[in-house]
């Protein structure tokens, strides 16, 4: 008798769970899942032409913050350069790679220092100081004449993610 | 059908149909406390009744608030604090408790922790209380993120990052979580996806679960009753019977209503005098200025950190890289779970009649201090160094429990 109400219990358990409980659970994940909308809503361009040197511009796309630096001739030159208009430019997304915050440039020293645990980068992104594990990413873009395009991956930024920049 | 005789009184008929007399017998009257307590023992009053103020506060806060992002900033701090009629009163209640409960979960962790009210039989005491403690920190945290000010936005930032877990180059990514912060968030950055579902988590998910683990906790008590300040193990029916029969003096113990609870609402007096005194000419230090700018996800404050409750756990994944760090703050998540566990005395007494321990203590009580004041200044310098000492102490002292106290079951 309480084999076969065992193998009841079982049963409808075992049912419940795998036609019940993990669509139930699939269909709870999707619903935290971000909106296509918002996964869409993802180019943003820009215009390189009117950045002076050695001073920080900062563009949004997808709600972060983009850093764009054009260098001066005497600033050294990186692999990490997006190259536009015979112009070199630091292109990055603007987060601390520590926990998230947005690191401050300092043209003086040429160097961007988080404030909220001290990490700091130099003008290529490159982390020097601090708890930063790796270098400000560089978010997927493509050259287009002395424009760039973000979101959009162009030969340039599959070319520094094939080396293991980007 | 069961039989029912005609009532002569209201009493007479809510009890043949809910028993309420049995109700009050079992869950008050002779509900017993023992007499060898002090007023430590009436913090889970206190704490109980704090939880009703911020769920009060928090329906009233309820009707106006506005879990949008272009008219959340405006809902609370202009509609609710200028315009709805004793707005100011909820949202002054709310922030204080929030802060206050935090101070007196810690009071009753410690007392806990002094008397030794964690092991022998009460352990799902301890593990439910210390699940209370995550989840009013969620609580506490989804809250914070409301108001939607410079501080809601750049804590939620830095919060969910770290979720996106260790460095992707940690044995080949397997520790790494791609795509769950912006799960988490439900976009790439904290936005109205995820105001709208902290909204959700703060005002019904996690008080739910609350309410659950408060029925928990206080039902894990009913067996191994609650210790007393000797840790003194004795016959709760034998000493039950004394009292019942008038031998009040000779017995341990006294029934929670109405001996237990007519000390406890003394001490809950006191407690509300200095409640309603930060309510009302001291709320400011639960506001912290910079959440009175309105979030912007292009800037961030000069400093972030959080609010008093959180920086000794915030110390403790600050002066660490990113990979240890992360780990550290992991294990000062988990370690006063194991405290049962990693103690491996059988005695149940007071810290300062328990050889090291005593020690190791009052150690952890001012090593959590220095990491809250570390956790608050600037990560710089000499503060940076203090920091890091703090946390290897704070991480050491739950590494050594077991020897710590191994050595007392021999004397």
């Amino acid at each position: 008798m309480s084999n076969r109400r065992d193998f009841m219990g079982i049963a409808l358990g075992g049912f419940t769970a795998l036609a019940g409980g993990i669509p139930a659970l699939y269909a709870m994940k999707r619903s935290w899942d971000p909106l296509p909308s918002v996964k869409a809503a993802g180019f943003t361009e820009v215009d390189l032409t009117t950045i002076p040197e050695n001073e920080l511009m900062t563009e949004k796309w997808r709600g972060k913050p983009i850093f764009i630096l054009k260098k001066s001739a005497d600033m050294p030159q990186d692999p990490r350069d997006v190259i536009a208009g015979g112009a070199r430019y630091h292109v990055s997304i603007g987060l601390c790679t520590h926990l998230g915050c947005i690191p401050a440039y300092f043209p003086g020293e040429k160097k961007f220092k988080c404030a909220c645990h001290g990490g700091e980068f130099d003008a290529s992104g490159k982390n020097t100081f601090g708890p930063p594990p790796k270098p400000l990413v560089i978010p997927p873009f493509k050259v287009d004449g002395n424009k760039i395009v973000l979101g959009e991956a162009g030969p340039e930024y599959l070319e520094m993610q094939k080396s293991g920049i980007a | 059908m069961a039989h029912f005789e005609k009532a002569s009184s209201i009493t007479e008929w809510l009890d043949q149909r809910l028993a309420i007399t049995t109700v009050k017998k079992v869950m008050a009257l002779e509900y017993w406390i023992p007499k060898n307590i002090n007023f430590l023992w009436a913090m889970g009053m206190v704490l109980a009744f704090t939880f009703a103020l911020l769920t009060i506060s928090g329906i009233f806060l309820l009707m106006y608030y506005q879990p949008n992002v272009d008219t959340a900033f405006d809902s609370v701090n202009y509609t609710i604090m200028s315009e709805v009629g004793f707005g100011w009163l909820w949202r002054h209640i709310h922030g204080v408790a929030a802060s206050v409960v935090f101070l007196v979960i810690y009071i009753h962790m410690f007392t806990g922790i002094y008397y030794g009210s964690y092991k022998k039989g009460r352990e799902m005491i301890w593990l439910s209380g210390m699940l209370l403690f995550v989840v009013f920190s969620a609580e506490a945290f989804s809250g914070y993120m409301l108001p939607w000010g410079q501080m809601s936005y750049w804590a939620g930032m830095v919060i969910t990052n770290l979720f996106e877990g260790f460095s992707p180059d940690i044995a080949g990514g397997i520790m790494n979580a791609p795509g769950l912060v912006e799960w988490i968030r439900g976009d790439y950055v904290p936005g109205q996806a995820f105001l709208s579902r902290f909204f959700m988590l703060h005002v019904l998910l996690l008080p739910l679960v609350i309410m659950g683990l408060i029925g928990l906790h206080f039902a894990a008590l009913r067996i191994p009753h609650v210790n007393n300040q000797d840790g003194e193990e004795f016959d709760y029916q034998e000493a039950a019977k004394l009292y019942k029969e008038g031998k009040t003096k000779e017995s341990k113990v006294i029934p929670f209503q109405p001996v237990f609870l007519s000390k406890d609402v003394f001490v809950l007096g006191v407690y509300l005098i200095f409640f309603f005194y930060l309510v009302f000419y001291h709320f400011n230090f639960a506001m912290d200025p910079v959440n009175f700018d309105p979030a912007d996800g292009l800037k961030t404050p000069a400093h972030i950190y959080p609010e008093w409750y959180f920086l000794w756990s915030y110390e403790i994944l600050r002066p660490f890289p990113k990979d240890p760090g992360l780990i550290a703050f992991g294990f000062a998540q988990v370690a006063f779970f194991l405290l049962p566990f990693l103690d491996k005395s059988d005695t149940v007494a007071p810290a300062n009649r328990r050889g090291l321990f005593k020690y190791w203590f009052w150690i952890m009580i001012v090593d959590m201090i220095v990491l809250t004041v570390m956790g608050k200044l600037p990560p710089t310098g000499i503060w940076n160094h203090i920091g890091l000492v703090a946390a290897v102490v704070f991480i050491a002292l739950f590494v050594a429990l077991p020897w710590v106290t191994k050595n007392e079951n021999r004397a």
